[in-house]
């Protein structure tokens, strides 16, 4: 475990959940939510737990992305609030 | 609400291309994990996300009717119920033959392994039932999702 790549990830993860939240255009914050989702993986597996970045690289950046894009098809693209 | 129609993606050389070089080695990649969840990282969870993944790519690049050309949608509805039916069974195996619920050593009196070895074994039919389950459960919510519930056509 390394403190200082554990300390960059870790702002670039606030960094994109801050984005993702704020972000007006649904399809960016899909796409950056996916990058989050990444970040993560590469947390857990910096952190050792190899199993938990498997799950989180193919569910969370690989499939669950592409239902968020698959369900913006089916509404608008843009948020109102 | 927008015309579907409008945002389909129509016909790519190269993503069609590439889809259809990376599809079989995405599966193969996806039953390995399966096949060797008790020894490294993966297991049946995340090998049968990976198999859907290949399906769900299909969909993305020839249309959700090409996809479902390779799995029906009553393929789909009988592995949807083979996953968690090959779980439960493999547990309630496992009573029958005086053990408790999903303790495989039990099934040692069924095909002589030896109780150590059907521990290990065990596990690999649990990871095979999780694995597809999951993997007919990520295409079908897929199709679903993109189809807005009609599963003819969409993204």
């Amino acid at each position: 475990m390394i403190w200082q790549l554990d300390l960059m990830i870790l702002t670039l993860v606030v960094i994109c959940a801050l984005v993702a939240i704020n972000i007006k255009d649904l399809l960016g914050a899909s796409v950056v939510f996916g990058i989050y989702s990444f970040l993560m993986c590469l947390l857990w597996a910096e952190m050792g737990a190899v199993d938990v970045a498997f799950t989180e690289a193919t569910v969370g950046a690989g499939v669950s992305t592409i239902f968020f894009i698959a369900a913006i098809l089916r509404t608008t693209r843009r948020s109102r609030d | 609400m927008r015309d579907i129609h409008e945002h389909t993606a129509g016909e790519d050389l190269i993503i069609k291309t590439s889809v259809r070089l990376m599809v079989p080695f995405i599966q193969v990649f996806g039953l390995y994990v399966i096949v060797h969840g008790h020894y490294s990282p993966g297991g049946g969870f995340q090998g049968g996300v990976i198999l859907g993944a290949s399906f769900i790519l299909l969909a993305l690049a020839f249309g959700m009717k090409t996809s479902q050309e390779y799995m029906t949608v009553g393929v789909n509805a009988v592995l949807n119920n083979l996953g968690p039916a090959i779980f439960i069974g493999v547990g309630v195996l496992c009573t029958l033959f005086g053990g408790l619920f999903l303790d495989y050593s039990a099934l040692d009196k069924l095909i002589p392994l030896g109780p150590v070895e059907w521990r290990s074994f065990g596990i690999f039919l649990i990871e095979i039932g999780v694995g597809v389950a999951v993997m007919s459960i990520m295409v079908l919510l897929y199709w679903n999702l993109s189809s807005g519930g009609s599963m003819d056509e969409g993204l």
